[in-house]
């Protein structure tokens, strides 16, 4: 065996000088080409910024959050502290920034970022990592990260170190109060290594799970759930969150989709593709089998005369101003949402749906003529057997605002049997409450332990006969 | 000549030899390819000095000192053929009784759990039910084909990784039939857990000194780990010292001044070769550790002591 291998370097060796040699008599590569080379610096912050290191935080967080701490550090002179605000801070809900430099760096020779950290409390910081530039994002890397009041060295592995060949996102995270409480926790020598011992790499798409999902030709998709897992010298599995561009995803038939660097998968035509990936050339547990059941139907086109309308949500008419699609009312509403067109036919689609709002209240809409409303509803591969579903309109009174002891409601019920799956669906009734002249809400509810978790909605308006 | 120091006992220097590979190298470039036993936590002043005292050691042999060297191969397996181990060199244990340790898994013979292939000796550990054990794996021995007192035990392997797994490379005495365990002695050139990646140990032990109260040394990589690949696990074995190495770093003596009763390493022992799942010394697999787990071995070579008495 030995033998042979040592006879393939020789043949390599031989082949590898041939090429050379031609190579150099037809041009000599070095003397007219720059090839353009990052500083390899690891440091993020020792005992201070590394050079061309900027402090940028979100929008909407407490932007004094970060300083530097010459009092309370692990090492040497200094380390950077966070204010997490109080919840209800005007100054802003949560801390969150991100750290970049301003000329890139190859970071290809090391395998972690590495850092002490302690906190006033145990906090579990909720995003953390590096690779954000809030340019594309390509390389981000994220994971939560539980603190103690103790300084513990903590790692962040890159999951594939390969990639970072002109990296500007060295550090970033995102924390909100813990139990509407905030803290201060500090970071320091922070900074890039090769730890050697980050190993035995088992990479993930769709959470590492053999997923089925349904898609319209012409409509686009992510391919989420995407991981990246090492063993560490303590023994431990670590799981970081990895940008789509660490992988190179395969479609097994291209003529149905096929997914771009950033994890998009395109739908081209009718059939099923199953959507793999590897990660440093390590195959990825878990996949995406993607059907496509062809061209997406549209819901049926309104053919009432604009008159008699009054339009929240449609492209066939002229709407009223809404205030939100989605209120992501919290502490009990899982109910995300998006608005998507295909061919430029606006919908809206609701995913991990319990209930959710639409409200119109700058101005509220007087219904006391166009007494009716209509709705067309799309639920995609399945109903679910247990389905029961309740829409309720809401008249917000003379204040026209929601609450203040004037508001009065409506409530449909609606029989599971009148929905088939991938079809429109359109849901017609008359408001029949006495005060209707101040309408600003229309939620959608699964009720009775409903599963509904995903649908489209579309043509939202009030109307006269 | 190679060197060793040996840092726990002060400094006395003994005359090594290495194995047939660096044997082949030397002859081309002496001084460029000859890796120095590399010695932890040793200035590289010593190391030179040291270098310079055996030049002129090996021109003229101390006087009092007792020397062994190791040379001459005795046996030597290099897993060159496909297919079972070569039976003329090793034998099984097969069952499933826990092995005295608590162990998980049923040893067997079938080619799923050992085989070599490509030039190396593979012993996979799988998560199967098999006669009433949740895992199998294999478990090898050259009891009653080779044994031998004395001379460098070595092995190139590449070890499994992950909760619950238990590799391990050892030697047992020859007459543990007649006088059981620990009676019969044990010299373990390497074990591991497979949560603790970068560390291995070596050990021994004997009639009063077995188990928790075994003589031991643990050993551990930096910036490195022993489940990326290979290392070189040896023991030089002398009438009065058992040397410990891993690749060419020696990190451990034991003397019979080391252990709390009688000496037990003054005749045969046969090798043993084995991947344990669980057992008391490394706990359990949990939802973690992936299997199959393979411990890969690219050799297995034997030499003898030649001792010298000047």
């Amino acid at each position: 065996m030995k033998n042979i291998k040592f006879m393939h370097s020789k043949t390599a060796l031989l082949l590898g000088l041939l090429f050379f040699t031609i190579v150099s008599c037809e041009r000599d590569a070095s003397n007219q080409l720059e090839f353009a080379t990052y500083s390899s610096n690891g440091e993020v912050f020792i005992d201070g910024f590394s050079g061309g290191l900027d402090y940028y935080p979100f929008l909407g967080s407490y932007l004094e959050a970060f300083s530097v701490d010459t009092e309370t550090k692990y090492k040497g002179s200094s380390a950077m502290r966070f204010d997490v605000p109080n919840v209800g801070d005007p100054n802003g809900a949560y801390a969150g920034a991100i750290f970049r430099v301003d000329s890139p760096r190859d970071l290809t020779g090391y395998d972690a970022l590495t850092f002490w950290a302690k906190g006033t409390r145990g906090g579990l910081i909720n995003e953390i990592g590096f690779g954000q530039d809030f340019f594309e994002n390509k390389f981000q890397v994220s994971m939560s990260l539980q603190l103690t009041t103790n300084w513990r060295k903590y790692v962040i592995p890159i999951p594939d170190p390969a990639k970072l060949v002109q990296e500007r996102g060295m550090f970033w995270f995102a924390e909100g109060p813990e139990n509407n409480e905030g803290y201060t926790f500090w970071i320091d020598e922070l900074q890039f290594e090769k730890l050697g011992t980050i190993a035995q790499p088992q990479p993930a798409i769709s959470n590492g799970v053999d997923k089925s999902d349904s898609g319209f030709t012409g409509v686009d998709m992510p391919v989420t759930g995407l991981t990246q897992t090492f063993n560490l010298e303590s023994g431990n599995n670590i799981t970081v969150n990895a940008a789509p561009s660490y992988f190179n995803f395969n479609s097994s038939n291209e003529d149905v989709a096929f997914v771009n660097e950033l994890g998009i998968v395109s739908v081209l035509s009718e059939g099923t593709a199953k959507i793999t990936a590897t990660l440093g050339g390590v195959s990825a547990k878990g996949s995406l089998e993607l059907t496509s059941v062809g061209a997406f139907d549209f819901a049926p086109i309104p053919t009432r005369p604009a008159s008699n309308v009054t339009s929240i949500f449609s492209d066939s008419y002229t709407n009223s101003p809404v205030d939100f699609f989605n209120g992501y009312w919290e502490p009990y509403q899982t109910t995300q949402s998006t608005e998507f067109a295909i061919d430029g036919n606006n919908m809206i689609s609701y995913t991990d749906f319990n209930f959710v709002g639409n409200q119109f209240a700058n101005p509220t809409v007087n219904a006391t003529v166009k007494s009716n409303l209509h709705i067309n509803m799309y639920i995609p591969n399945s109903v679910p057997a247990d389905m029961d579903f309740l829409i309720t309109v809401v008249d917000f009174g003379a204040d026209q605002a929601d609450g203040g002891g004037d508001d009065t409601r409506q409530q449909v019920f609606f029989d599971k049997s009148l929905w088939v799956p991938n079809t429109w669906i359109t849901l017609e009734f008359p408001i029949t409450m006495d005060n209707k002249n101040n309408i600003g809400l229309i939620i959608y509810e699964n009720i009775n332990f409903s599963s509904l978790s995903n649908w489209y909605l579309d043509n939202v308006y009030f109307y006269s006969e | 000549m190679f060197i060793s120091i040996v840092s726990n006992t002060g400094f006395r220097l003994k005359n090594n030899t290495m194995n047939s590979k660096n044997i082949i190298r030397m002859k081309t470039k002496i001084f460029k390819q000859n890796p120095l036993y590399r010695v932890a936590n040793e200035s590289l002043v010593i190391l030179c000095l040291a270098f310079l005292f055996t030049l002129f050691i090996s021109c003229s042999t101390s006087e009092t000192q007792t020397v062994a060297k190791f040379k001459t191969i005795t046996m030597q397996d290099e897993f060159d053929i496909d297919g079972q181990p070569n039976s003329l060199i090793w034998t099984y244990d097969i069952g499933g009784n826990g092995w005295g340790n608590n162990e998980l898994q049923f040893y067997t013979n079938r080619s799923n759990n050992v085989t070599v292939q490509n030039g190396y000796l593979l012993i996979t550990a799988e998560k199967e039910n098999f006669e009433g054990a949740s895992y199998t794996s294999s478990r090898i021995l050259t009891k009653g084909l080779f044994e031998q007192k004395y001379g460098r035990f070595e092995a190139r392997i590449k070890l499994p990784w992950g909760q619950g797994l238990w590799p391990a490379f050892w030697l047992l005495g020859s007459d543990i039939d007649d006088v059981q365990w620990p009676n019969c002695g044990e010299i373990d050139i390497m074990e591991n857990r497979g949560q603790e990646p970068t560390l291995i140990s070596g050990t021994v032990h004997g009639p009063g000194y077995s188990g928790g109260e075994s003589i031991t040394k643990s050993y551990s990589l930096t910036n490195d780990r022993f489940d990326t690949d290979f290392h070189i696990f040896g023991i030089e074995w002398a009438p009065d010292y058992i040397n410990y190495y891993v690749d060419d770093v020696l990190y451990n003596q034991i003397t019979p001044a080391d252990v709390t009763g009688e000496w037990v390493f003054n005749k045969p022992f046969f090798i043993i070769i084995n991947l344990a799942v669980g057992g008391n010394y490394v706990g359990s697999p949990n939802t973690e550790t992936v299997f199959p787990q393979t411990m890969l071995v690219d050799y297995v070579r034997v030499y003898k002591a030649d001792i010298i008495n000047n």
